[in-house]
Order: C-alpha cells, then structure tokens, then sequence
C-alpha cells in the first residue's frame, strides 16, 4: 500500500486568521494569570519562610497542594467543582485566569522563598546594625538583590503557564488549541493546523525569551 | 567619663553552648578597646551583642544610656542603639546593587530621612575622608577589597554613631590592602571616636588602643594597656595566646 502525505501549504495558510483569534484569550489568561500568580507568589512565598508557625503552614499547604495536583485537575475542579459551591457559573475565562493564578502562585511562592534566602545573613546584618528597620531592610536592601535573581526562573514560569493555557481547551475557552480543534473539525486539515497552532507558541515564548534576555542582561550588569 | 558600653554579669548561649561567661565590661567615650583571643573564644560575639544581632541570656547590657533587655527584649532601645552604634564586618557586607556613594546614603536618607542633597554631601566629605572620592559611582564590586572595606567604614560613619564596632574588618583582605584600612582606623581613633575592636592585628592593637582584652572560652581573662598585656600578661593563658599569635 503506498502512502504519500502532502503538507498542504494553503490549508495551514487559511488557517491563520482563525487561529489568530485564540492568541487574544491565551495571553489575556497566561499574563492575567501570572500578575496575580506573582502577587500571590509574593505574599505566600514570604509567609513561607515567616519565623511564626501559623504564617508559615498554611503558606506551605498552599504551595504543595498546587504545586503537587495536576494544572488540568486545577481548571476542572474550578470551573466544574466549585459552581457547586458558589451556587452559579464561573465563566472559562475567569475559571483559566484562576488556574493559572493559583497555580504558578505556588511555583513563584518557590522562587521568591529561594530568591530571597539566597541572599547572604551579612546584608540583613549590616542593614540592621545601619539603624533599618527590619521591613526597612528588607525591601531595600534584600528584595532588589533577591528580585534579581527570580527574574530567571521567573521566565521559566511564565513560559511554562503560556503553555498551560492550552489545557484549558477542555473548558471551552476559545483559546489558541480550541480554535485549532474547532477548526480542524470543519477542514480535517490536523496536521497543518496542529502545525501552525505549535509556531505560534513558539513564537510567543521565544518573544518572551528574548525581552527576558535583554531585562536580565541589563538588570545584572552591576552585581 | 561617660561610659558608653556598660555589661554586667553578662551570659550568652548557643543552645547549650556557654559562649560568653559572666562577662563584665565597660567602655568610656573616647576610649578604643581592643578585643583579642583565639577563633570561637567568643570575641566577635561579645561586640555582636553591642548592637543586637545576638541576644544574650542573662545580665545587664546598656549601650548609651539605652539599656536591652535579655533574649531580644526592649526593642525599642535597640533600635536606639542602632541608630547610634555602626560596625563594620570581617566581609564587608556591602549592598552589591547600589553604587558606592548610595550605600553611605542609603541609611541617612531612610533612618534620618535626611534630604537627598545633605545625605550626598555627607556622602562626599566621607568618600574623601577615607580616600575613594573617585569611586563614588561604581559598584561595590569594582572595588578591591581594601577600597569596600573603606567604604564601608564610611558607610558606617554616615550615621554619626557615637560608638564603632570593628569584627576582624581586616581578616579577609589581602596583606597588601591590611595597612590601608588600619590607616583609617587610626585617623578615627585619633579623632577621638569611641571603638570596639576585634583583630588579630597584635600591632595595631598595640599601638591604637587604650585597653586590651583577652578572651578566653568567653570569658574575659586579661585587660588591661597595651604594653602590660603584651609584655607582661599576668594570665597564663594570655602567655600562651601571645606566644603563639607572636611567634610567627
């Protein structure tokens, strides 16, 4: 049996406008996602590494319980559980926006846990024996250093979440892999779309990677 | 005299290790006390209790009229004592991300809100005083380590404190940067500034303070000037400390 597969240049081409449309929902829920995951990542991380107990295990829960369960399982239980609970819809945006939120809240809450205790006692020390506060030091003089050193991994995360966003096809969101899916259901044209659907993350994290390259370049120039 | 450093009975633990014994010391203005013994004798411990950042157990500690309670209380009078006690560190301890001239103003222009052209003169006249005026704009890490030491005297000095504490400032520099930064200890003491000093520098201990201890398994063995505890320790301990730290 012979079998010859063409790509078919134009399918993918005639793609592109319908794809085009997803792109709008899958930065609005990966960069959405990721403001309020680095606020969340902020407050949970600095709980985590709090002297006190009760600030300290509820921030720890929250990071292994996200960190730990799969993103997909997340967007479910959210967008399918938690009507349940709430006693009305949730909507797919707000329901991805959540997910991706509370989820790299947990990874971030890790950067920062580690930015932040990478950073030598002796800077604690000499802002303190300088007549700082303690909270004084801390975002003088600790957090700019530490901040530094999570833009990195911060990248990373945020690579990771664009990503992410195209499981939340499953709720409906008329994201980049949906438009794809609904759009090979009318044309067949799977491969080529599936195709055109992988270059365009690729372009929107290389872009990422690059603005990441030149912040880091510039921001550790003088450490 | 006033005195500026008073401790009484003081007792410190590292879990259930004794550190420092019944320590009983004062220090008057002016006076430059230098602190010496073997490494964990208990030295750097004593003069980091001065300003806070370890607490002791037991005992009286009054650091210019503030007096801190044991096991971190008072928080009020060591914020005081901050205020008015700089130290400068065996690693520098330089903020990386801020220029040479930002680390000195950094803590005028936050603990007294001094206004961005006073806290930059002062800057300035201090960068002058221990000799890196053209430094001013690099980062710290452009600098060698005599040069961060220096700055961070002068960073120390930005805050007018009425007492300097010195941990072995020279143990990390290379031997041909030491003789510099002694110079601007030197200049300080001269001027009159009271200090506290932990070093293995027998010279400059000999030739700068008023008083010498010696420490041993925290507790203080010997004091006394200069030339007597040099030439003539009394402590057995002392003798044998000083003929080995002589010797070579």
């Amino acid at each position: 049996m012979e079998f010859q597969f063409q790509f078919d240049w134009q399918a993918a081409i005639n793609s592109i406008p319908y794809l085009l449309k997803g792109i709008p929902y899958t930065l609005l829920i990966s960069f959405g996602g990721l403001a309020i995951g680095f606020v969340l990542g902020i407050i949970f991380g600095l709980l985590s590494i709090n002297k006190k107990w009760f600030f300290r295990w509820p921030a720890t829960a929250y990071i292994e319980i996200f960190r730990g369960t799969p993103i997909l399982v997340q967007v479910l239980f959210i967008f399918y559980g938690l009507p349940d609970l709430v006693g009305g819809p949730i909507d797919p945006l707000t329901a991805g926006i959540a997910a991706i939120a509370l989820n790299s809240g947990a990874y971030i809450s890790e950067v920062v846990r580690g930015g932040v205790q990478s950073i030598d006692k002796g800077q604690t020390e000499a802002g303190l024996s300088l007549g700082l506060s303690r909270s004084q030091t801390f975002w003088s003089i600790i957090w700019p250093q530490a901040f530094r050193r999570m833009i990195p991994p911060l990248g990373n995360q945020a690579i990771v979440s664009i990503k992410d966003t195209s499981l939340f096809s499953v709720i409906g969101v008329g994201e980049l892999v949906r438009q794809g899916q609904v759009y090979i259901a009318n044309t067949f044209t799977a491969f080529e779309v599936y195709f055109v659907v992988a270059l365009m993350y690729l372009a929107i994290t290389l872009s990422l990677s690059l603005v990441l390259r030149l912040i880091e370049r510039r921001g550790l120039a003088s450490v | 005299m006033t005195q500026i450093v008073q401790m009484r009975g003081m007792n410190k633990y590292f879990g259930t290790l004794h550190v420092l014994k019944e320590i009983d010391l004062t220090v008057d203005a002016g006076e430059v006390v230098v602190i010496i013994g073997a490494s964990g004798s208990g030295k750097s411990t004593l003069i980091r209790c001065v300003n806070g950042l370890e607490e002791f157990e037991s005992g009286k500690l009054v650091v210019d009229g503030n007096e801190l309670a044991p096991k971190g209380g008072n928080q009020k009078a060591l914020a005081e004592i901050r205020k008015e006690v700089g130290m400068v560190f065996q690693q520098f301890n330089l903020f990386p991300h801020l220029t040479v001239k930002k680390n000195i103003m950094l803590a005028p222009r936050k603990v007294k809100e001094a206004p961005e052209p006073i806290a930059s003169a002062t800057a300035d006249r201090l960068l002058n005083r221990v000799g890196i005026a053209s430094q001013a704009d690099k980062y710290p890490s452009h600098l060698s380590g005599g040069q961060q030491q220096r700055v961070a005297i002068a960073r120390a000095l930005a805050m007018e404190p009425r007492l300097m504490l010195f941990d072995e400032p020279t143990s990390a520099l290379d031997p041909e940067m030491i003789g510099e930064v002694l110079d601007v200890m030197r200049e300080l003491a001269k001027e009159g500034m009271t200090m506290m000093v932990v070093t293995h520098e027998m010279g400059f201990a000999r030739e700068v303070a008023d008083r010498v201890i010696y420490i041993h398994e925290g507790q203080i063995v010997e004091e006394g000037k200069p030339a007597d505890v040099f030439d003539n320790p009394q402590n057995e301990r002392t003798q044998a400390f000083l003929s080995r730290v002589l010797a070579h």
